[in-house]
């Protein structure tokens, strides 16, 4: 198995997540493979639509039961996660994995206080007294930045603003110690200057509390700032994987060039120069998919990306799917460069 | 060289409060979405107006298309007081692309539809003149003409959203308000849309009010740029200026928070505070003395700063001083 | 590198090509629309499919029994009522007394209660509270007694009883379409309407409306059943519809004295009435299903 060490504690092997819907069998996810090192931040990176936040949905757990989700593994530290029951899956959640939304608006239970969200987790996985939870919930709200902790505790969500909820959020995943923390989108809904803020706690608090974490965005400037290891994502498969100063310094599957060169660098990018941008759209993942998904938008495309796409691996991590040559790859490489 | 643009915009202390109910029994509280705006638009510059969420730039926008109406303080268009100006003749004037391109589009109408209701709303009664012109915007916006007859949620969101630019384009305005056009799509289909809509501007020479919170997107295109607070303009000068250069604590806070993607970078660190901006309760003095990090207490909380003009760029705050400026 | 634009394709079906195969494949709509079909195209055939007249009494034939008793016979195949009228005609005519009470009091009604809607919604404030006061008192009425204190006092015509009707049936129509314009509303197409000059009259019937049609067709259609079901009670109590015209609710009427001895004289009227509004029933459950957007599995 490609991805199973020791110190890994999180294994995917060949995630495959199909959802049936009325015009076919949709493949969501086709084949995503990784391993999360303890204590290190994994970084998903695609557009709408590529499969990023399914697949993290579908490692905690939380997809609907009608969408089948296989994998030749799927391991949280020695623990298969797969074919693990409703019950015993949620033991695991909020304890070892916790998540965090996107929305803060509406991730929050309207009618219960911010205590009782917070020590709920808490009193269900560790039965702790309701003074042991108490106390932990103002630990982590003093720690996550949120002043008046006490106050806070019996106030309601509509009370709070978009980024304390989020900091509460935050709070509410740290509340059990887990191993894994994943968050999906976490700053999208948030202003400038408070994403900038929360981003700068998520690092911290992983530094403090040697979790892991996968971050799933879409934002390739949140990435690049939290993340150690980067996947870039495309049509449900994987196109690109290597550590953030790879990606960003040399940027080698197509796909990822393409998204690149449509972001404006203030200082780098020409003013008023026209984008770069990926022409066509995302193709439909229903039904028989043959070859690489990117081939219909892509300008080096050729015959024999209707085959199998195997991965080459540059030295060291950084792998890409991609059959184009690799000089060729590695020249335009060049000119995306972001920094 | 500096062209002396003639202003097509003149906005002069606008004020807007709106009255917010506080239930049945209790006198409603007041909201001061604009307070004592003052903001000159030049005809054929792109300006962006960047602020966080509070800060009045979609009242602003609302304003400037009729949908409100100042409290006070006086609009002028091109040399003519802007309330003076008829309804009919306003879509000859601005027109709006808004930020969710799946609730900009009227579903239960036909692109053909949507993209010609601005010209039969005006009397064109025409009908093929109208299907003619609407071809013509099809083109334009790089959509097959087949398009006609298709349903907005048939297409993607990028599709949509120049669907929206054709719909404000066809009335032939000067001016276009882009409130958020790019923040719902996706990063590719984003740079489609600037694309387009730089070479519309350099084209037919329009004038754009780029409202965003994507402050790359703005380095790019605008020539100007304002910095909105909890309704007021608290920084305003060229592009190039305001990105190399900022004077204002919270645009230099706001410009510190752009995420470039840049590995060697950690997150940045903001100095703001956990306080947030609420339209509703303002602070003293100066509305942005609790979160900033050269606030002077007690002056800062007592004295509300008014726009200074140093050169071509006009500072809120009490704690620049000309030295600061000059260098 | 490419850049620009590029034309591309369209992407995905219709909704409304989804809805057409949705409506195919959802049974409880078939079946409701398979039995509208059939008592509507009965009440307009009326003359073709019976020799009978409705209204010619034959007091030498009162109360013969239907064809399969053993006193029955064919010429009168559901029997005859105590006047010697022919039961099935009757009851073939009495399709075309509720179908016509039932869809003009559901158009009328349905006009009142969307033009109110659409103003309370649009405009919100004073309007709103005027309105939704105006729903609030309809709603404490009881609309049985006002249409027989109604018809008592003017009398049991057809346009009075559809007039009554109407007048006291819109508020379901008003609260659901008051509710789905204050969520259309916020929308920004009708912010980009306003922006070109759109009058409001325009707005509300031309951009708004259109959108509601949807909702309309299902309470609409709960609505016919609704006001026949009324009619029926009104015709029942003797102050709906007026003898000699054929009701299913007056002919349960006159049956209902000689309930144990002649049974049919209710039952035939009694399940006709209970297949039509389950039919209308189930076509607005349909169309309500039919037409809910997909949200994520």
């Amino acid at each position: 198995m490609v991805n199973d060490r020791p110190e890994n504690i999180l294994t995917v092997d060949n995630l495959v997540v199909d959802i049936p819907t009325p015009a076919g069998v949709l493949h969501a996810v086709r084949d995503v493979s990784f391993g999360l090192k303890k204590g290190r931040t994994l970084g998903i990176v695609g557009e709408s639509g590529c499969g990023k936040s399914v697949t993290v949905m579908a490692i905690i757990g939380l997809l609907s039961k009608k969408i089948r989700v296989t994998a030749e593994q799927l391991k949280f530290s020695d623990m298969d996660l797969l074919g693990l029951s409703g019950r015993k899956f949620a033991d695991i959640r909020g304890e070892h994995i916790s998540m965090i939304f996107q929305e803060p608006m509406t991730a929050l239970n309207p009618v219960y206080t911010i205590g009782e969200q917070l020590t709920e987790g808490y009193l269900r996985h560790r039965s702790a007294t309701k003074a042991n939870a108490r106390n932990k919930a103002l630990r982590l709200l003093d720690r996550v930045g949120i002043s008046s902790a006490e106050r806070r505790l019996n106030q309601y969500p509509h009370e709070l603003s978009g980024g304390l909820r989020q900091r509460v959020m935050i709070a509410m995943a740290l509340m059990c110690d887990p191993d894994i923390i994943i968050a999906d989108e976490p700053t999208t809904a948030l202003d400038v200057t408070i994403q900038a803020q929360i981003l700068s706690l998520l690092s911290e608090l992983q530094k403090e509390t040697g979790t892991a974490m996968i971050i799933v965005s879409h934002d390739l400037g949140v990435i690049s700032r939290v993340a150690d290891h980067v996947l870039v994502m495309y049509a449900g498969r994987i196109v690109e994987s290597g550590t953030a100063e790879q990606i960003f310094a040399t940027p080698t599957h197509p796909y990822t060039q393409g998204l690149f060169s449509c972001i404006p660098v203030p200082g780098k990018t020409p003013k008023g120069s026209m984008l770069g941008s990926i022409p066509g759209v995302v193709p439909s993942l229903i039904g028989d998919l043959k070859g690489c998904m990117f081939r219909p938008r892509c300008d080096l495309a050729s015959d024999r990306c209707l085959a199998q796409i195997p991965a080459v691996n540059f030295p060291v991590q950084h792998h890409v799917w991609c059959v184009a040559p690799v000089e060729e790859l590695k020249e335009r490489s060049e000119k995306v460069m972001l920094f | 060289m500096i062209e002396k643009k003639k202003f097509l915009f003149e906005f002069t202390d606008i004020t807007k409060t709106y009255h917010v109910p506080q239930g049945l029994f209790s006198a409603s509280r007041s909201l001061n979405a604009l307070r004592n705006l003052s903001l000159n638009i030049r005809q054929g510059e792109v300006l962006g107006l960047v602020g966080e969420s509070g800060c009045g730039k979609s009242t602003l926008a609302k304003i400037l298309l009729r949908l409100e109406h100042p409290t006070s303080g006086e609009i002028i268009f091109s040399g003519k007081p802007f309330s003076e100006i008829k309804r009919s003749k306003l879509s000859e004037i601005v027109q709006p692309i808004f930020q969710d391109p799946y609730s900009s589009l009227n579903p239960s109408k036909t692109i053909g539809q949507i993209i010609e209701m601005p010209l039969i709303v005006h009397g064109n009664h025409d009908k093929k003149n109208r299907r003619h012109r609407v071809q013509k915007m099809l083109e334009l916006m790089a959509l097959p003409s087949r398009m006609l007859n298709v349903y907005p949620d048939q297409m993607s969101g990028g599709q949509r959203q120049r669907v929206a630019i054709a719909r404000a384009l066809i009335t032939e305005p000067e001016m276009i308000i882009c409130d958020e056009p790019t923040s719902a799509l996706d990063v590719s289909v984003q740079a489609q849309v600037v694309n387009l809509l730089m070479s519309l501007q350099q084209k037919f020479k329009l004038t754009y009010l780029f409202i965003t919170h994507d402050l790359a997107v703005v380095e790019h295109i605008a020539d100007r740029v304002a910095v909105m607070y909890l309704g007021q303009i608290v920084e305003e000068a060229m592009t190039d200026e305001i990105f190399s250069s900022p004077k204002h604590p919270y645009t230099q806070a706001l410009l510190g928070s752009v995420l470039t993607p840049d590995p060697r970078k950690a997150a940045p660190k903001i100095n703001l505070g956990a306080a947030y901006p609420n339209p509703i309760d303002l602070p003293c003095g100066c509305a942005f003395h609790p979160r900033c990090p050269k606030a002077l207490l007690p002056d800062c909380s007592v004295i509300a700063p008014d726009l200074v003009q140093f050169g071509k760029r006009n500072v809120m705050c009490s704690q620049i001083n000309l030295n600061e400026l000059r260098s | 590198m490419k850049n620009t634009y590029q034309i591309e394709e369209i992407a995905g079906p219709s909704s409304r090509e989804i809805m057409f195969s949705r409506i195919l494949g959802h049974r409880g709509l078939i079946i409701g629309a398979a039995v509208l079909c059939v008592i509507t195209g009965m009440a307009i055939l009326a003359p073709i499919l019976t020799s009978h007249d409705p209204f010619t009494q034959d007091l030498s034939n009162r109360l013969v029994q239907p064809f399969w008793d053993e006193k029955g016979s064919t010429s009168h195949i559901l029997g005859t009522d105590a006047l010697g009228r022919d039961y099935l005609t009757r009851l073939i005519y009495g399709a075309r007394v509720s179908l016509l009470i039932g869809f003009s009091t559901a158009l009328g009604s349905g006009i009142i209660g969307t033009v109110l809607g659409l103003l309370s919604g649009y405009y919100g404030g004073r309007v709103d509270m005027l309105v939704t006061f105006i729903i609030t008192t309809r709603l404490t009425l009881p609309v049985v007694l006002i249409a027989l204190a109604v018809v008592s006092l003017v009398g049991g015509t057809l346009p009075v009883v559809v007039s009554v009707l109407s007048l006291l049936l819109w508020d379901r129509f008003a609260v659901v379409i008051r509710s789905a314009t204050k969520q259309i509303r916020s929308k920004e197409f009708v912010s980009a309407a306003k922006a070109v000059g759109c009058s409001t009259p325009r707005i509300l019937f031309v951009e708004i409306l259109p959108n509601l049609v949807g909702s309309l067709v299902v309470i609409g259609s709960l609505e016919v059943g609704h006001a026949i079901l009324l009619e029926s009670a009104l015709s029942f109590l003797g102050l709906g519809v007026q003898p000699p015209t054929p009701s299913w609710g007056l002919m349960v009427a006159e049956g209902k004295g000689l309930l144990f001895f002649k049974p049919w004289l209710i039952t035939f009227p009694g399940v006709a009435l209970a297949l039509l509004v389950l039919s209308l029933n189930l076509i607005g459950d349909g169309i309500r299903d039919v037409t809910a957007s997909k949200g994520i599995e």
